[in-house]
Order: C-alpha cells, then structure tokens, then sequence
C-alpha cells in the first residue's frame, strides 16, 4: 500500500481510500480490503474532475506504472500501449513518426485508460466523434481473473460498456489505438471574434465543414447584448515544419503551493474576462501553433487547480441538444452571468453526430457548455437549476467532470445505465457510481 | 550505436535508464528473473527505438550461471560500452536479525552476485579498453545503522570493491560509476509509508545516472543533497552515534 493521496483535478470532494500501485500488466488484481463490501477502481492520473476517479472506503488500483508501449506499427498508426502511459508520452513517441492523437482531450496529462474509461472528446468532435471511436482493442482483467480481449467484434458488449464505463467494467490493462496522420507538430489556428451567441452558432456552422477543430472561449460574466460574446478558435492540422526550440513534457511554470482562499471570485472573473475578450484587438488572427499551445494551454501551468484554494472547485459540463437546445442555451448562460459565480475558462462547442461504442458515451448532437466554479456554499444551487435545464431539453451532464449530480438526474441523461450495470465488474465500484447507480425511489 | 547490458532490467531505476538509451537507439541486452516482466520491458524499449533488445532470463543469485550469462551478452550484443547493475534486494531487517539465512540471501544477491559478474566482465572492458560500468550502490552503504546494517555492509562491502576496480581499470580507460540513491518510490520501497521531500522518481534517478555516466563522475549521490546528509551523517562521532536511533 503507497501513501500517496489520490486526488481529482477538482479536489472536491476529498476522501480517504487506499491506493495500490499496479506494477505489471500481467500480474493478477490485489484484494479490495478486508472490510465488507471494499471495492477496487482504476486510477489513472487524476485528471477527472470529480468523484469517478474516487473509491470511498474502497482501494485505487494506481495504473501510472502501467507505462509501457507493446507495440507501434509506424505504417499504419497502430499502437498498442499500457493503460497507464500518458497521452504526453504517446505524442512524444508518435509525433515525429507522423501520427496524432485522433482525439485528444484538453490535457495531455491524463492517461489512455482515463481517456477511454471516460471516452473523452475534444475540439475535433464534429469530425472524428470520441476517443473510443478510435480503439480497435483492449484487454479487461476482471476481478473473477479473467482476461478478455475486447474489441467491436469480440466481447463486443463489454467492449461497448468498458468504452466510457468509467472504470467499473474491470482493469484495462492495455489499449490499442488507431492513429491519425499528421505532416508535423503545428496547427494553424484562426481566431475570430464574436459578440453573442447567435453569432457563435453560425461561426459553428460556417467552420465545422472546414476545420477539423473547433471550440469557443465565451465570457460567462458578461450580460445583455454581450451575453454570449466570446472567441472561436478554428484549426487544422499544418504541414510546415516546426523550427522553434524543443518542446517540453512538464510545465513551464507552476502554481507552487495552494492558497487558502479561492484566488477565483467576483472581482477576478469579471477583470479577466473583460481583459480576455479584449486582448484579441482585431476581429480575426490567424497563427501557426506548436501542437502543444494549441491543445493544452492549461498543461504549462502546473497544478492549475491549486488557486482555487483548499475547497477546490466544480466543473460543469452540460450538453443541450437540438434547437431547443440552442434557446436553452441563452439561458443558461444568463442565469450563470446573473448568479455571479463564473469561470475563467468557459468553453462552447458544437458537438457533431458520429456516435461512439461506448454505451455510457457523454456526447451527443448538440451544444455543450463547459465552465468551472471554486467551490462555495451556492454554487451547489446554481448547477442544480443548471441540471432541471439540461433535463427540460433532454441533455445530459458529464460524469468526468462531475462530484454532485442526483441519481434521478444521471438516470436521465444516461438512459442505459441498467443495461451498463450489468455490465460492472462485482469486485468493482466508485463514489460516482453508488451516488447516482441505484434505484431511485 | 552505443551497446548496453542491463542486470537486473525490470527495477524501477533499470527500466527508466533503459528507456534514456532506447530514445538514443542503444543496442540493448537485459537480464531479469521474471520472463512476462522481461518481454514486457523489452517490447517497450523497441517501440521508444531501441535498435534491438535482446533478453535473458536468470536469477542473478545463481552463479554458476553467471559464465553463460556472460556470454550470452556478449553475443546479444555487438561490442559492449555500458554495463549497468541494477539488481538488488531491500531485506527485512527483523528478519535477518533472526535468520542467519536471511542475512546472507541478502549479501549473496546485493553483494557476492555483483562481484561474480563484474569480474569477467570488467576483463571484457579492460581487453577493449574502454567502456563504463555503472553499479547501482546506495546511500545505506555509508554508515552501519541499527534499520538496515545488512543491506548497508553488503552495499559498503560493494563500494569498496568498486573502488579497487575504479584503481584498477583507470589505466584502461574504463570508467567506473557507484550510484548511490536516497529514497526511490519504486517497487522496493512501495510498503514504507511514510513519503516526504526525501523521496524522488525513478526517472529523476535515471536522469543522473546518465548525466554521471557521461561526464565520467566516480560516485555520484541521487539527488544531490543526500551527499550533504550523508557527509553529516558519517561525520557523527561512533560514540554519539551508537547511541541515536537512525
């Protein structure tokens, strides 16, 4: 048993769990504990903001020693990897031998059995769907000690509960992947502003056809006729060669110790949007960017997460579908400005319709907002009243961002969640899923 | 293309300078006990670019296999340049208070294996006359504490040897590295709880051993500081020190 302390990215909530490192892929699954009902749950790099990565009272199987590549078919893009290797060691390997990520989510210090236990999605979503779209196999270790390899044609139905299953199909010790070609490590990266939502909405349309990423930064403080105003990125991949300094796996820079109050608050979120927005004087820039500043601008900063103090904080991510959607939209986004609670970084992106394997999958055609809150007493009433909207309009919310949503609500948003349920590993669960996973009354 | 022999190749601190000289394209040859963890160490060098792998399984304690391990080597390999020992046990120090048999386990793997090993292989270097042997010691050898003194006099009886062979081979032109690491997180430390500012990755080690190796130091402490801490730590008068609970 280590002692490290295993966090989410959100520090809320935090509990007590034990952790068991995990050293070879081959070797069997150590007990849960001796009391009743103690359970075992991956976990990869503690990226996920809330509790899916947590086991209270329970045991983490600790899968960052699980780093090792199996094999790199450089022709054809495959790579077949350890669960716990970083998404930052793979660009490492595969970038210069021409490859991607076909999926990469904000951060690329989660790693690929996090990505796929929450199928993450990123600013390509429209194009390329989710990360499990992209896995061709993986191997589930279950707590009865099988292995099952599993890929969409054998053990397809755990193949499709493990996709997104949160960890509670059993351990993934390895994962395959199919990579995508790419000339080299930059983008090139158009910038356009816009100054409300309808705006936002047909910058989405106009681009999805033509750039393979897309994603909006939005003032979430502003209201009126600014509500919704913001800035669309828009990119591709680039082929010139990247002739700037080498470029590291760590963060540049670092927030070194947590401060005892939230650095985020009123006065903080409305001075940085406003100087946010207001930085990009002209209404369009177009820059060649490293792959690294156009995905992960937060990984330069390490522990990020530490300002917003020892409460830590709540992320939101919600996906509306539909036109309905769309009106919804506004308001949600003016019952957040109205609230005072916000967010530095509040995220709006056009979900496309390529459906995953993954039977748990969060995204769906639509809109989805993403924001973070630091922790305090309201914000529990704000993201409930955000909850009754994404349910009005037939949304759902996302489980890897998430350490508060109601069982009632979960079932909503993920109407296959008894079907799934069969599928989870008896020796396995997580806090996540005894709050939202059983029977509502 | 550089040709590197590691014993001892699925430790922690093996696994991360094999990584380091696979992303050079070394020509890697690895000996560990357990073949699933051997394969699996190996498949990954290849992938991050190792120009080959080659791999043995043996327990390094039986030395009378330690010729053909020799040779196995040294055909697995073209040439040879580095050798790094990296195989070692922690022992329970309660038991090998109680257990003579215990103890001894103990200095045979940390210590009698080592000096079986390098013999003919440091004769190999010397006949080339040239090529760097880098031992994996560690700070315990410095002083006799009442935790760990086993582990500690066979990792002293180790630094001494190689201090006879760094004499020795100097004239050669082979160099010779005792590395001696504080606190790893690995494996073999995995059931000591207590982690504090002591403690570094096996990666931030094997970042100094190849640092060490390359500018040709004698001993190197990893991380540095734990030369300061065991500079005031042998300079503890016997008739203080017997008394301190360390």
């Amino acid at each position: 048993m280590a002692a490290s302390i295993y966090r989410s990215w959100g520090g809320f909530p935090q509990i007590d769990q034990r952790g068991e490192p995990l050293v070879w892929r081959t070797d069997p699954l150590p007990g849960a504990g001796d009391e009743e009902d103690a359970s075992l749950l991956p976990f990869g790099n503690g990226r996920s903001y809330g509790d899916v990565c947590l086991n209270r009272g329970g045991t983490v199987l600790d899968t960052r020693a699980l780093d090792r590549f199996i094999r790199f078919d450089r022709e054809q893009g495959i790579i077949r990897c350890e669960s716990g290797v970083l998404l930052a060691a793979l660009l490492h390997l595969v970038v210069p031998a021409g490859w991607f990520l076909p999926v990469s989510p904000g951060t690329r210090y989660a790693t690929v059995g996090g990505a796929l236990a929450n199928d993450v999605h990123g600013k390509n979503h429209h194009y390329a769907g989710t990360f499990g779209c992209h896995v061709t196999a993986l191997e589930l270790l279950r707590s009865d000690g099988s292995r099952l390899v599993c890929t969409p044609e054998e053990n397809s139905e755990l193949f499709g509960a493990t996709i997104g299953g949160m960890g509670l199909t059993g351990l993934v010790t390895w994962v395959e992947l199919q990579l995508r070609r790419v000339q080299g490590a930059l983008l090139k990266e158009e910038s356009v502003k816009f100054s409300n939502l309808n705006e936002f909405f047909r910058l989405s349309e106009l681009s999805d056809g033509n750039f393979e990423y897309t994603v909006a930064w939005v003032d979430c403080v502003s209201r009126g006729d600014s509500l919704g105003r913001g800035l669309f990125a828009r990119a591709n991949h680039d082929s010139s060669d990247y002739t700037g300094r080498e470029r590291s796996d760590k963060p540049s820079v670092s927030v070194p110790f947590c401060p005892p109050v939230s650095l985020v608050n009123r006065w903080s979120l409305k001075a940085f949007n406003a100087f946010y927005y207001a930085r990009q004087r002209e209404r369009k820039r177009v820059r060649t960017l490293h792959y690294q500043s156009f995905f992960y601008p937060l990984d330069s900063i390490g522990n990020w997460n530490r300002i917003y103090g020892p409460k830590g904080m709540l992320q939101y991510q919600c996906v509306l579908p539909g036109d309905d959607g769309r009106t919804m939209m506004h308001e949600m986004l003016s019952t957040i400005a109205g609230s005072g609670n916000g967010s530095f970084l509040a995220v709006l992106k056009v979900f496309g319709d390529k459906s995953s394997p993954g039977m748990m999958s969060f995204p769906r055609p639509g809109v989805t907002l993403a924001l973070d809150f630091p922790n305090r007493p309201d914000v529990f009433r704000l993201l409930d009243r955000l909850d009754a909207m994404t349910r009005e309009v037939g949304g759902a919310v996302y489980p890897a961002k998430d350490a508060r949503m109601s069982a009632e609500s979960f079932q909503a948003y993920f109407p296959a969640w008894r079907e799934f349920a069969e599928h989870i590993d008896p020796g396995f669960s997580s806090s996540f899923w005894r709050r939202v996973g059983g029977e509502v009354l | 293309m550089s040709q590197v022999l590691i014993l001892g190749a699925t430790s922690a601190i093996a696994q991360a300078v094999a990584r380091r000289y696979a992303e050079q394209g070394a020509n890697l040859f690895l000996v560990a006990r357990d073949a699933e963890r051997l394969d699996a160490v190996a498949d990954d060098l290849v992938v991050r670019g190792a120009a080959g792998a080659g791999v043995l399984v043996a327990d390094l304690t039986d030395l009378d296999r330690h010729p053909e391990i020799v040779a196995a080597a040294l055909d697995g390999l073209s040439g040879l340049d580095t050798i790094l020992i990296a195989h070692g046990v922690l022992p329970d120090q309660d038991a090998c208070e109680q257990s003579a048999r215990e103890a001894l386990h103990s200095i045979d793997v940390n210590f009698l294996s080592v000096v079986s090993l390098l013999t003919p292989l440091a004769n190999q270097l010397a006949d080339r006359k040239a090529g760097a042997i880098a031992v994996i010691s560690s700070v315990a050898g410095d002083r006799g504490r009442q935790s760990n003194y086993i582990y500690g006099a066979a990792k002293s009886g180790l630094d001494t040897f190689l201090e006879g062979l760094r004499n020795r081979l100097f004239k050669s032109g082979v160099h010779v590295l005792t590395i001696k690491p504080g606190f790893v997180a690995t494996p073999m430390t995995a059931h000591i709880p207590e982690r504090g500012a002591l403690w570094a990755q096996p990666e931030d080690i094997a970042a100094g051993i190849i640092k060490a190796i390359e500018k040709r130091r004698n001993v190197v402490y990893l991380p540095s500081f734990w030369a300061l801490i065991m500079l005031i730590i042998r300079s503890i008068p016997e008739s203080i020190f017997k008394r301190l609970s360390l």
